[in-house]
């Protein structure tokens, strides 16, 4: 697997480091199985993320995401590896902080707001008591929620909610700001607009930050930078556009948003496609490779003489995304602009239009998981190196 | 529901309320017409009993809570070995009657006790110790299920925040306890307040135990009335209390997910694990054991056989019409309360559970009042004895009922009918599968319930009928030993089963299984 990672910071600008972290879980007993064998969530996971910025993690159910925030939080205790926060070791070989001496604030999926407690008693939680009275309204004030201070949490909307659970966890100025899958428990329609307000207190409280999602919109608007998690292992980190640009691997290709992946022949600085020919970057060995073009980089024609035909149109208002199986058995996806009428059924022709050239995978570096997951995605398509 | 049925439901179900209720309104007449019933009340004797009460109430639950929510924690959060075996065992003490339990620590631990003879273990102390192995499975079994039922990341949330161990349990984790403690220690306090047989055993004179040596003792009856209406009015004031104590409930937000994390005992593993065992040796294993033991000492004195099997026959027989009877009674109300909620529904349900909160003694006195005055034919039968059950213990039926004629939802019928099914249909295809099992629950609680009462059948039984419980009662406090002991182990027995399906069910839903 192809592992890029931003090299080691100087600790002084390192909010939150992580080397080599493995955590095992025992099965559930009820869930145990005839192999017995111990659930690897984390396996030798780095980790680096710069002090007042926001770090995206990004992977599916069970990736290990959640665990790293655990993790780093104190709240699971790692079996090996070691973790910094500002450049204190709280794991180490003899190393351990309790999670109530690391200053790491965490924002829980299930937010945790205690039931029994208002507004103020939840923010000024982690307070010390004569700090309350002065620091409970500042923060209900940077989350925008000022004289809500004796509002019980069932009667506060999700958003309102999640705000509030924001503000308790920022109150006692963390060191660090974990959220686990903070959005996830929101309406569709309300989980933009909470998200955009806060990144913005995020922003405004300069806290580092790590958070975690399986929701690809969410960390790539979110984080300045942003962490694959795949298996239990980083499998790419990076800025938004550079992992949704350049990721290392089909797989990844494939998890951040529709990816057509097209066998392709490379040679002369050009890789041979079903869509047609297509300008590689210098120094791409030839041979049998794969090739990335993204759905928004392709354009269709309507022309009888076409290569392909539409088999379905999805209409989202602002575009569309308009499937054709080609002639020669792949299928691939466009993404074009809303105004343009394509039908079911329609001949039409695809090519590149313009922008970014493809990302190649030459095929001799493929691993088998990979194979599956475009021969599997893609009927008609074989890939064999 | 057509109107037509519904009014039919609800006016059963008022006549139910009605009819639960007007044994106390008996004893409301009958204290009236006691001469100068308000000095009596407020006289030293009655000031006196209601302070040794209060005293043993207070030590009780104290006792109680503390046993009770620090076996609950051991068992739900630390790693103690043999949770499972542990958690069964240390709820067994349910089981056992106060009335056996007081027995048997008096026959081990008595003047001339089989094991060692305690001073002072009758009185204050002696009462305490029994009642408290008698309710703590009530905190354990009520706080076990708050800890496991409460979110887990509402502990993460306050560790992140920099709380430490103690200030954690303190602001975070008791304050979701809170209600579930208060309710269950009200429970016991509403236990110490009923019960007959360990404070007469004790000879620690209680309020309930004054009231039936008044009652005995004199020709004059209005005394007892009098002094039962305290003890009505006591009980109202300490449901009232814990109403207050409690505070309102906050609906949780989310339901339970994730995992507690579970705190390594290490060397406290061994002290915590004998600190869970001890109460529940003592308030089960003891009982069982001393049982056995009158069992053999008395095999010589052959105790009739077929009076055993007459006395096991009786109390069946009445057990089981009391079961009956609560399970149809309690239909009406149970259908329209878990269709309606309003204030006039609740004030039904609060007559029909009034029978409850009152000691069985008291029950029997207003049903003693109530007979002489209005139905003579009744008194000294065997009906009144059932009248007696079902007042006091359909509330059992109707508790275990009630959810489960919730769970008929409107649109269940409705699918039925939908898909052709006649009305009648309906109600033998989807209506009574789903009903059954919770009338059976409760009607089988009660039956089991009803066999261990003992100052209820003590006051009202014909002269000549013996039950199980009156046996050990006659037979223990007239030191004849080998009489008390086969009916004692029936006995045990039958209560163990009434644990049966709360096992099954998880620590969700207990109810308050009392004897007097």
């Amino acid at each position: 697997m192809a592992e890029t990672h931003t090299p080691f910071l100087p600790s002084a600008e390192a909010g939150i480091r992580m080397r080599g972290v493995t955590k095992r879980f025992e099965p559930e007993r009820r869930a145990r199985d005839s192999a017995d064998l111990d659930i690897v969530a984390m396996d030798g996971v780095d980790l680096e993320v710069p002090r007042g910025s926001v770090t995206a993690i990004l992977g599916p159910s069970g990736c290990g995401k959640t665990t790293t925030l655990r993790v780093i939080s104190g709240l699971e205790v790692p079996d090996e590896g070691q973790v910094w926060v500002e450049g204190d070791e709280v794991v180490g070989p003899e190393d351990w902080v309790p999670p109530e001496d690391r200053r790491v604030g965490f924002v829980f999926q299930q937010l945790a707001l205690f039931p029994h407690l208002d507004v103020a008693g939840n923010v000024g939680f982690g307070l010390k008591r004569r700090d309350r009275k002065s620091k409970v309204p500042e923060m209900l004030a940077l989350v925008g929620l000022s004289g809500y201070e004796k509002r019980r949490p069932h009667e506060l909307s999700g958003g309102q909610a999640q705000r509030v659970a924001v503000a308790r966890a920022l109150a006692p100025q963390p060191r660090a700001l974990l959220l686990d899958e903070p959005f996830a428990s929101l309406d569709v329609s309300l989980r933009a607009d909470v998200r955009n307000e806060v990144a913005e207190v995020l922003a405004s409280a300069g806290t580092t930050t790590v958070l975690v999602t399986h929701d690809q919109d969410e960390a790539l608007s979110m984080g300045d930078q942003v962490v694959i998690m795949l298996g239990g292992r980083v499998a790419q980190a990076g800025s938004p556009e550079e992992v949704y640009r350049n990721p290392a691997t089909p797989e990844i290709a494939a998890f951040l948003g529709d990816a057509n992946l097209l066998m392709g022949e490379v040679r002369n600085g050009m890789v041979r496609t079903t869509v047609g020919p297509l300008k590689v970057e210098v120094g791409t060995p030839d041979g049998p490779a794969i090739a990335l073009v993204r759905p928004e980089d392709l354009d269709l024609e309507i022309s009888t003489r076409g290569d392909g035909r539409v088999t379905e149109v999805e209409y989202f208002g602002h575009d569309q995304r308009i499937s054709v199986l080609l002639d020669s058995g792949e299928s691939v996806k466009a993404r074009l602009h809303a105004r343009r009428k394509f039908d079911v059924g329609t001949r039409v022709r695809v090519r590149a239009g313009g922008g970014l050239g493809p990302v190649i995978y030459p095929l001799a570096s493929i691993d088998g998981r990979s194979e599956a997951i475009i021969s599997g995605g893609r009927p008609g398509t074989t890939v064999r190196p | 529901m057509r109107t037509g049925a519904a009014r039919l439901v609800a006016v059963g179900a008022g006549l139910v309320a009605a009819a639960m209720a007007t044994p106390f309104v008996y004893l409301a007449i009958r204290a009236a017409a006691a001469d100068d019933p308000v000095s009596l009340a407020m006289s030293a004797r009655v000031g006196g009993l209601v302070w040794n009460t209060l005293r043993l109430a207070v030590a009780v639950t104290a006792g109680s809570v503390s046993i009770g929510v620090g076996c609950a924690w051991l068992l739900e959060r630390s790693d103690l070995p043999a949770r499972r075996w542990l958690g069964v065992a240390a709820a067994l003490p349910l089981a056992v009657p106060s009335y056996i339990a007081a027995l048997a620590l008096l026959s081990a631990f008595g003047p001339g006790g089989d094991v060692v003879a305690v001073p002072g273990l009758t009185g204050f102390w002696g009462a305490s110790v029994v009642l408290i192995l008698s309710t703590y499975p009530y905190v354990l079994l009520v706080s076990r299920a708050a800890f496991s039922s409460s979110l887990p990341a509402l502990d993460d949330a306050a560790t992140t925040l920099g709380l430490h161990r103690f200030r954690r349990f303190r602001r975070a984790q008791f304050p979701q306890l809170r209600a579930a403690v208060s309710a269950s220690a009200l429970l016991c306090a509403l236990y110490v307040v009923s019960d007959f047989g360990a404070v007469t055993t004790l000879r620690y004179p209680t309020l309930t135990r004054g009231i039936f040596l008044e009652y005995r003792s004199s020709f004059d009856r209005s005394a007892a009335a009098v002094m039962s209406l305290v003890l009505v009015l006591f009980t109202i004031t300490l449901i009232v209390a814990e109403r207050v104590a409690r505070g309102p409930i906050a609906p949780p937000r989310h339901s339970s997910s994730g995992r507690h994390r579970v705190v390594v005992l290490g060397r406290w593993r061994t002290p915590a694990t004998m600190a869970v065992a001890l109460p529940a040796l003592l308030g089960a294993g003891l009982p069982a054991a001393i049982a056995i033991g009158w069992l053999q000492g008395g095999s010589r004195q052959s105790a009739g056989r077929g009076v055993l099997a007459a006395a096991a026959a009786t109390s069946a027989g009445l057990s089981l019409a009391a079961a009956l009877a609560a399970v149809v009674l309690c239909l009406p109300v149970a259908i329209l309360a878990a269709r309606r909620s309003n204030w006039v529904v609740r004030v039904i349900e609060s007559g029909a559970l009034a029978g409850y909160a009152l000691p069985g003694l008291v029950v029997a006195l207003s049903l003693v009042f109530l007979a002489t005055r209005s139905a003579p034919f009744a008194y000294q039968t065997l009906g009144l004895v059932v009248a007696a059950y079902v007042v006091r213990f359909m509330p059992e039926a109707l508790a275990s009922a009630r959810p489960s004629l919730a769970s008929v939802d409107t649109f269940l019928t409705d699918a039925s009918r939908t898909l052709g099914g006649s009305r009648w249909a309906t109600a033998l295809r989807v209506t009574w599968p789903i009903v059954r099992g919770g009338l059976f629950a409760g009607g089988a609680l009660v039956f089991l319930t009803a066999m261990k009462e003992l100052p209820a059948t003590l006051l009202l039984r014909p002269a000549g009928v013996d039950t199980l419980a009156i046996r050990v009662w006659t037979g223990a406090s007239e030191g004849f030993y080998a009489q008390a002991a086969p009916a004692a182990l029936l006995l045990l027995a039958v209560s163990a089963l009434a644990l049966l399906p709360a096992w099954r069910a998880g620590s969700n839903s207990w109810r308050r299984v009392h004897d007097g």
